[in-house]
């Protein structure tokens, strides 16, 4: 079983994924703010490989890959990032990037170089499973969860296809749109959840616009994990050492989620 | 196998193509390729669509024998494919009305556009302000500031214009803006792409709605001449007006098909939007092909005195007939474009749009080598009254 999946095995526990993007703001805040995030009650962590043109991605986010990129951040210096996270921590780590990059490195190679630096799962938004044969075959050979994302718009078929192609968990986007904090849960969550969970019994975490206590409160009732990403960071941008806001924030998250 | 039935059930030319995009566009993607199978055997839709192409958008447009550049030339007989003569100026018109009826038809009341030139946009905002659409152009800061005029004339069209002002402030960046709009508003927004770029079905609808061009150019050699041509150019940046031409040409192994890309400043120089000459494959905007990145994959900015080149990646399609050597690649410089846009001006009275003057860069440098009765048809893909300021400001550098 991959580290990813054992978060899910306790009954009742509700997964807290956090998602923070490589060398944003430095190199060094990463290093520092991963390992916090494990011990303050984070079960999954998603590092971000910044990408030149992240179109799932709202302004928060578009504005950290922008500045990490500037900084010289590659794909090359995430990988050692999450080895040297890797030694201090055991939390499960996904990359989340779009496909070129990892196209670019060479499928088999990434999955490999993944595989060495203790990351145990990918997230590629812009990889629908359609076009998954490759890396997933890449993957699979490395142990590696490939994590698909299901979305409001996805009909009966598709939502069929995502989940038995999908490891590790289900990656539930809350809405229609891109990366970014709301300030209110869509209408019609619920719904979607349902329809969801009538196919699979597969862990379904929901991300997309989730950015306070009370809304991961909310999505703790209907599913098994609630992903923060911009809110986070945009948190970890504007506090600094010892990173005490970011601490509290998920604190509050964690117990909100119970 | 023969070119033209091509890409396959897929969306696949060879190895390019393909669907890479968000999860949440996937089923607008397949119900968009539904609504435009059902309206191709639909004979309403069809007439609907001849009738606006002919008394709206003025085709068929003329071949012209430019006998006066043939005769500075020196070789080969040069014909223009006068898409600049259709309404807006140029051949985006083509595919604008193509796509806005099938916008009607699956009953979307807003369309989404990006735009680098602005003759995309302009086109858009033409076929909405017609067919009673909302429309949303977007457009990068550095496009805007370099094509006015074209923002003007989209406003006085009713449209929104929002820019951009991400990454390198041009088309690649207002593809990305208009992408995360059609992701919000995708129930109830059509994406308007314009060039045969993106992910399948659109590659294969576009060429389809721009192939009016080659297939008219067909019917006009062979009654003008008797016979297809020896040579077609056309610029390519995404590739829409090159494909358009091209297509119905596909299977006529004969026929020499040659792309011009955007060298800019020069290859070496990386100051250049040539992706099939200078790139490698890869995946951008929702297909394979290929385009210009670096070591890490990360998309590269790109340079061309033309906006409507400046475009980091290229059609599956012609990424295909690269692959294959059915179709030539080659560029032209800004310098040698700024130049074919003096000549055309002076020689024949017509004052082409900076990306069609790459083509006649091309024609200018093969020409005198080929015998007189050679035909080479170059597409005039559009006009280049938007591109005054920039060929001013151009010609007070020198």
């Amino acid at each position: 079983m991959s580290r990813i999946s054992t978060v899910f095995q306790k009954s009742g526990h509700k997964a807290l994924v956090a998602y923070v993007t490589v060398g944003y703001p430095t190199v060094e805040s990463t290093l520092e703010v991963v390992p916090m995030l494990a011990e303050s009650g984070c079960n999954v962590v998603e590092l971000g490989i910044p990408f030149s043109d992240p179109l799932a991605d709202g302004a928060t986010i578009q504005e950290a890959s922008f500045r990490a990129l500037q900084a010289g951040v590659t794909p090359q210096t995430c990988l050692d990032v999450a080895a040297r996270i890797r030694e201090k921590t055991d939390v499960p780590l996904a990359f989340m990037t779009y496909y070129n990059p990892i196209l670019h490195y060479g499928l088999d190679a990434f999955c490999q170089a993944c595989s060495r630096a203790g990351v145990d799962g990918l997230i590629v938004p812009d990889l629908p499973p359609d076009e998954s044969t490759g890396l997933d075959d890449a993957a699979l050979k490395e142990g590696l969860d490939l994590i698909f994302l299901l979305t409001p718009t996805s009909t009966a078929e598709r939502i069929r296809l995502v989940v038995e192609k999908s490891r590790g968990f289900i990656y539930m986007v809350s809405l229609l749109g891109v990366t970014g904090a709301r300030e209110s849960l869509p209408v019609g969550l619920g719904d979607f959840v349902r329809r969801v969970r009538k196919e699979t019994t597969k862990p379904l975490c929901v991300g997309f616009g989730i950015s306070t206590p009370e809304q991961a409160q909310q999505v703790g009732q209907i599913a098994d994990g609630v992903i923060v990403g911009s809110r986070l960071v945009q948190l970890i941008r504007d506090d600094g050492p010892p990173y005490e806001r970011v601490k509290s924030f998920v604190g509050e998250l964690r117990n909100a989620l119970g | 196998m023969k070119y033209s039935t091509l890409p396959d059930s897929r969306g696949y030319y060879g190895q390019f193509g393909g669907k890479f995009v968000p999860e949440t566009l996937m089923f607008a993607l397949k119900e968009l390729e539904e609504a435009y199978r059902d309206a191709q055997k639909d004979k309403a839709f069809q007439q609907w669509l001849d009738k606006l192409l002919k008394d709206y958008v003025g085709r068929p447009t003329p071949l012209y024998s430019a006998d006066k550049l043939t005769d500075h030339c020196g070789g080969a007989r040069i014909l223009l494919k006068r898409e600049d003569l259709a309404h807006t100026g140029a051949h985006k018109i083509n595919n604008a009305v193509g796509q806005g009826l099938l916008a009607v038809r699956m009953g979307k009341g807003r369309v989404i556009a990006e735009t680098g030139a602005g003759q995309h946009g302009v086109a858009v905002a033409t076929v909405c302000a017609l067919l009673g659409l909302e429309c949303t152009v977007y457009m990068g800061t550095e496009d805007i500031r370099r094509q006015s005029m074209n923002v003007f004339r989209m406003k006085l069209l009713g449209a929104e214009v929002r820019p951009v002002d991400s990454g390198s402030r041009t088309l690649k960046d207002a593809v990305n803006e208009a992408i995360r709009d059609w992701v919000t508003n995708v129930e109830t927004s059509y994406y308007l792409l314009g060039s045969s770029v993106g992910p399948y079905p659109y590659p294969m609808i576009v060429r389809d709605f721009q192939s009016v061009i080659g297939r008219e150019t067909r019917e006009q050699m062979m009654s003008s001449h008797g016979r297809l041509p020896d040579y077609i150019v056309a610029c390519v940046g995404g590739g829409s007006n090159s494909i358009g031409i091209f297509f119905p040409f596909i299977d006529d192994e004969d026929v020499r098909l040659v792309g011009v890309e955007a060298e800019g400043q020069g290859i070496t120089s990386g100051k250049h939007a040539a992706s099939l000459s200078a790139g490698s494959p890869g995946v951008l905007h929702g297909a394979h092909s290929y385009l210009l990145q670096d070591g890490d994959g990360q998309i590269t900015e790109t340079h061309s005195i033309a906006p409507g080149l400046d475009y980091p990646g290229v059609s599956p399609e012609h990424s295909y007939y690269k692959e294959t050597g059915r179709v030539s690649y080659v560029t032209a410089s800004d310098k040698e474009a700024l130049e074919a846009f003096q000549l055309l001006t002076t020689t024949e009275g017509i004052i082409p749009a900076l990306e069609s003057a790459h083509a006649i860069a091309h024609v200018v440098k093969i020409a005198p080598e080929m015998s007189k009765d050679t035909l080479v048809v170059v597409n005039l893909s559009g006009r280049g009254d938007k591109d005054l300021n920039i060929v001013s400001e151009a010609l007070e550098d020198d």
